[in-house]
């Protein structure tokens, strides 16, 4: 049995039919209009997806590999939109779409009051569109399309609120970074392309092994390994789009965009296209122990170090961001391990309590009429009952304990970690471990502080005018109302993701890692497919679980529970005397280990700098000054001469053309006989 | 003797002048305050022709009155274009000359028998009535631009037009008399024969070159141009529109038929002197565009530059480059229609609109009719994807396929060098701030509105499907 192409297409085509019409018609339809539309047609997308999605496990369809559209021929190279539909694809589309659209149904509580409301939900169909069009992708230029698509709409995202300067900057800072990212992802492609002379995955991969023993000629007597080229440049691309050390320091900052983006894109979905693709390319991956080796090294680093300056941010929302930064690393460590089921399993149930606890937080953000520090927060479990239960779920799922979605995926990491010889191994497996403990402890701060002991804000008493409706704050911990619970919108959204983010990973453990699930989408070496030895021990979900009690992550997620309820429900003060006593630790960690004052000083002073000779010297000597305004120069002397010819009087005129004439007949008589 | 099939043949033409004669007598007889009668009715005489022209037109091309007149392909598009843009003249200047106190029936008349002149000059088989049409048609310009006779500018342009204009047919009629000495012969399809045995070849091509000089005054290229800006600045604006749209066509129609019909044997003659004309006027039209400040001004030299690019198509001198020059011919007429009903819509009484400055702000003021003009003014410069720019591209490549490279190169750096001045419009209607006292919402007539948009999107619509009006052309140019 074989997919249908238009099935396919409508999946990918109706949320970029929303995005036009809620875009171009805005005005016209309104805005329940705009998010009826988009909401449609992300609905349609989300339900196609699973109908996808059942074919393949259940239905037992084939795997669907067809161009639909070819672009262009150039000599070789066939350029084409087409989709390869593997189970692989086809877990990502029902991640995508249905995150999608529960953050669509968010969106109209939260942005209820905004200006740019149809502009919001056209932007975030545009983005559902081009993640579709990433994931399902049968070639690296469509690959490379959906990846530059999503980066710009998270551009937008970021800097949906113009008129903020910290939003602006923060759009462009991302947009910055990941151009660094992106041109090392285009090397790759073209590395691909210039090793195996095509862009199609299949082909690719069929062709994979044959890099085996080719070296790219850096110089004389430096030779690279192809293999190890191509996957280090297309992991550079991932670096940018998912974050990881040293190009993660745009995620926090793309804070500054409305939150149900920062659940959808800055979560969920694109900052995880670098997993994924890493996945696909695993046909490449496995010919390159010293790129895998790389890639798990910049992974650990990240999950660990991220997660440490979660533990000192007061934003609820950047403490998720960082949060969010240090399971990217979680990922990444997994597919320097091979572990590329685990790493798609630990995205699939991240995207779901991620989105959780974002939306989470963004409903406390409405509560709190759009204050964002947890230090003038507390108490509001009696306010939000709904908001603050699901988060709960959202945050024992981060934090692994066991039976939650996060403990499956997050577990399976650490000991695929475990059980791995690669080069780098023991230093990742420090830090994954190590990371679980620093998970806990940021998590468990940020549910204390926002939800539980005394109330650190206090309402205004003149209420109910009409003048504080503006959704303003006076001062800090000054609220015009009392805080209460989110709209319908809002809390349906956070019940159907925990739901997910409780019992996934219970239900599709089983398969999805250790049964082969992912069949011919996923090439493992033989030799170092660390999930196979895992699954030689793996006695189902409820074993798991059990077992998972007796383990030392559990161990360091208690004892981070016990220290935070210790110092954030009965020792409040306790928390700034740590804070004295260990100041130079906590100045690193605020500063973030000033890695962004370094980029400052070093890439952005240096190349504004360089920038400025060049406009100087080249462009506005050489450039414009002898070539563009001595030739634009040049053409208005010759002007105004020629125009001296047009002198009004007749005779000239008629002067002029006697003169042709004799031109032509001189020259006829001169050259022509 | 003519016979009952030769009037057949020409029955657009007689049904025109038979109209033109009605007009003209309904016009007598009528109050002025029911012009607006003869207005409409003269469109509707002039969408009837193009009835006429394509309902009668014959599979094969025929004569008429023993050769003197042909009825083919060719001589069926450039009607039916010529109909079709006075047609689009008469919507456009109404307002203009209402406003002038110019909205006489002279106008109409004048101009329907300066088309009935391009109907002929198009469907010439002999040089006496290449002669003929182009007389009919230039003698009722010259009493067109002289319309205004009030006005001091109006009337010093139509007798430089008249003298220079006399000059050149002077010129095309001493050719004709050196042709005719050389081959014995007036009719265009036995010329195109007889050159090839003639006893006097330097004569026949001295007549070749006068020739060619009444055509360069036709078409306007350099340096039989200087007529050119002078008359489009100093004639109303209603009758500048006009002559730089049919009069086009009809220039081109009559190369064709004296270059190729008649002495077509003759192309290794006359392609060098074409290219030069060519070169000229691309270099004159664009560089000294650059410098204008006259709205109508720049689009006259504009216009030299574009009859460039025609006489790049013409130089091929085989059925592409022919095909491909018409194109451009038909592409011309209507962004020059469209360029000139823009200028047109935003006069006013008082007010010529034909500044570039008067253009300031225009964005604000009137969005709609500035999109419009820029659409028009991309097409002209040739900016993707309008009609402007496959018109240029198809002319380059006859050119290259005409072996001259060198030539289509002069051609593309001309086209950038004239996408300065049309960008000048373009960013003056878009960046510059109106003027203080600038009207401040400009509500043209509604028929102009609406048929000017139709004008300036037909443009974009062209360049988007030009397949089929490029097809209509290559096939009545047989290989």
């Amino acid at each position: 049995m074989e997919l249908s192409t238009s099935i396919l297409l409508t999946i990918a085509l109706a949320p970029l039919a929303g995005c036009f019409l809620a875009g171009f018609l805005g005005r016209v339809i309104g805005r329940a209009g705009a998010h009826t539309v988009t909401i449609l047609g992300v609905a349609a997308s989300c339900g196609l997806s699973f109908y996808v999605l059942y074919q393949l496990v259940l239905g037992g369809a084939a795997v669907y590999n067809h161009n639909v559209y070819t672009w262009l021929d150039v000599g070789q190279i066939s350029l084409s939109v087409g989709f390869l539909v593997d189970r692989l694809t086809a877990m990502m589309m029902v991640v995508v779409t249905l995150v999608s659209l529960l953050v669509h149904v968010y969106t109209i509580g939260y942005m209820a009051d905004d200006d740019g409301y149809q502009r919001f939900f056209s932007y975030i169909s545009l983005f559902t569109f081009s993640m579709l069009m990433l994931v399902m992708s049968n070639n690296f230029m469509q690959l490379f399309f959906g990846w530059e698509a999503v980066g710009l709409v998270s551009y937008l995202l970021i800097g949906f609120w113009a008129r903020r300067p910290t939003a602006t900057f923060a759009s462009l800072k991302a947009f910055l970074i990941n151009r660094v990212g992106d041109f090392g992802f285009v090397l790759g492609v073209a590395a691909v392309l210039y090793f195996l002379g095509s862009l199609d995955y299949a082909t690719v991969f069929a062709a994979a092994p044959s890099l085996a023993g080719k070296t790219l000629a850096i110089s004389q007597n430096v030779h690279w390994d192809a293999a190890t080229v191509i996957a280090v440049l297309l992991f550079i691309g991932a670096m940018g789009k998912s974050a990881q050390v040293p190009l993660h320091v745009w995620l926090p900052d793309s804070m500054e965009g409305p939150t149900p983006i920062s659940a959808l894109i800055h979560a969920a979905t694109m900052v995880t296209a670098g997993i994924f693709m890493v996945a696909r390319m695993s046909p490449i991956y496995e010919l390159s122990p010293a790129a895998l080796s790389f890639v798990m090294v910049i992974g650990a680093t990240g999950a660990l170090f991220t997660g440490l300056i979660g533990i000192v941010q007061n934003d609820i929302k950047r403490v998720v961001a960082y949060s969010t930064l240090s399971q990217l690393g979680y990922m990444t460590v997994a597919l320097g391990v091979s572990a590329y089921a685990g790493a798609v399993f630990h995205l699939m149930t991240h995207a779901f309590f991620k989105a959780l606890l974002f939306l989470g937080a963004g409903s406390v953000i409405i509560a709190m009429h759009h204050e964002q520090d947890m230090r003038y927060m507390g108490g509001l479990r009696k306010y939000m009952p709904v908001t603050w239960i699901t988060m709960w779920v959202g945050a024992l799922a981060l934090c692994g304990v066991p039976f939650f979605a996060g403990f499956y995926s997050k577990d399976s990491i650490i000991e695929a970690v475990g059980e791995s010889h690669r080069w780098g191994a023991g230093y990742a497996y420090f830090c994954v471990m190590a990371g679980v403990f620093v998970t806990a402890l940021y998590t468990f701060r940020q549910m204390y502080l926002t939800f539980h002991g005394k109330e650190r804000f206090t309402v205004a008493a003149h209420h109910g005018h009409g003048a504080h409706d503006d959704h303003g704050h006076h001062a800090p911990g000054v609220l015009a109302h009392p805080p209460k619970e989110s709209p319908w919108v809002v809390t349906l959204p956070l019940v159907l993701l925990a739901i997910p983010s409780l019992a996934v990973g219970y239900f599709t453990i089983g398969p999805v890692l250790f049964g082969d699930w992912f069949g011919g989408a996923i090439h493992v070496e033989e030799g170092g497919n660390v999930l196979a030895e895992l699954g030689r021990e793996f006695h189902g979900s409820l074993a798991m679980a059990l077992h998972g009690f007796t383990q030392l992550p559990f161990f360091l997620v208690l004892a981070a529970f016990a220290i935070t309820t210790y110092i954030y429900l009965f020792k409040p003060a306790l928390a700034g005397r740590i804070k004295k006593a260990f100041l130079p630790l906590y100045t690193l960690l605020d500063r973030k280990y000033w890695v962004d004052e370094v980029y400052y000083a070093v890439f952005a002073k240096g190349g504004v700098a360089l920038g400025r000779l060049f406009a100087k010297r080249g462009d506005g000597k050489l450039i414009d000054g002898a070539l563009v305004n001595g030739s634009a120069g040049l053409v208005r002397r010759t002007a105004a001469g020629m125009r001296q010819l047009q002198s009004g009087y007749l005779y000239h005129y008629a002067f002029a053309m006697i003169f042709g004439l004799v031109l032509l007949l001189g020259g006829y008589w001169l050259f022509g006989r | 003797m003519p016979t009952l099939n030769d009037i057949l043949i020409l029955l657009p033409e007689f049904y025109l002048v038979a109209a033109a004669c009605v007009l003209l007598l309904l016009d007598a007889f009528m109050k002025p305050a029911q012009r607006g009668v003869l207005h409409w009715l003269s469109i509707a005489v002039l969408l009837v022709g193009i009835y006429l022209v394509v309902s009668g037109q014959p599979d094969v091309p025929v004569t008429a009155f023993g050769g003197m007149f042909v009825r083919d392909g060719v001589a069926e598009i450039l009607k039916v274009f010529a109909l079709l843009t006075t047609a689009l003249v008469f919507v456009y200047a109404r307002p203009y000359l209402v406003d002038r106190k110019l909205f006489v029936g002279e106008f109409y008349t004048l101009a329907i028998f300066a088309v009935i002149g391009v109907m002929l000059l198009v469907s010439a088989g002999n040089l006496v009535m290449v002669y003929l049409g182009l007389e009919l048609l230039t003698l009722s310009s010259y009493a067109l631009v002289a319309l205004n006779r009030d006005s001091r500018l109006s009337s010093e342009a139509a007798i430089k037009y008249f003298v220079l204009g006399a000059m050149a047919s002077g010129m095309l009629l001493y050719g004709m008399s050196m042709v005719y000495g050389a081959t014995g012969t007036l009719a265009l399809a036995q010329l195109h024969g007889a050159a090839a045995h003639t006893a006097m070849p330097n004569l026949l091509v001295f007549g070749l070159i006068f020739m060619i000089v009444g055509i360069g005054f036709k078409l306007g290229a350099a340096p039989f141009h200087m007529w050119i800006p002078d008359v489009y600045e100093g004639s109303p604006t209603a009758v500048t529109i006009f002559i730089g749209s049919a009069p086009k066509l009809a220039a081109f129609g009559m190369a064709y038929r004296l270059l190729d019909t008649g002495l077509g044997d003759l192309s290794h003659y006359w392609q060098p002197v074409l290219a030069v004309l060519a070169v000229l006027s691309l270099a004159i039209g664009n560089l000294v565009a650059i410098v204008q400040s006259n709205l109508k001004r720049l689009l006259a030299y504009s216009t030299i530059s574009h009859m460039g690019y025609l006489l790049l198509g013409l130089v091929n001198a085989g059925p592409e480059g022919y095909a491909s020059a018409m194109f451009y011919a038909i592409s011309y007429a209507l962004m020059g229609t469209a360029a000139f009903g823009v200028i047109l819509a935003l006069a006013r009484a008082g007010f010529e609109c034909d500044r570039i400055d008067d253009l300031k702000g225009l964005n604000h003021r009137s969005p709609w009719l500035a999109f419009l003009m820029l659409l028009v003014m991309f097409s002209l410069a040739g900016v993707p994807p309008l009609f402007g720019f496959f018109a240029k591209l198809m002319v380059l490549e006859a050119a290259i396929h005409a072996g001259m490279v060198w030539l289509a190169v002069v051609g593309a750096i001309a086209a950038i060098v004239g996408l300065y001045y049309y960008l000048r419009v373009v960013k003056v209607m878009y960046f510059d701030r109106p003027d203080e006292g600038m009207e401040t919402r400009v509500q043209p007539d509604f028929a102009l509105r609406a048929v000017l948009s139709v004008n300036a999107l037909v443009l974009l619509a062209l360049g988007l499907g030009w397949g089929p009006l490029l097809n209509w052309c290559r096939a009545v140019f047989p290989g």
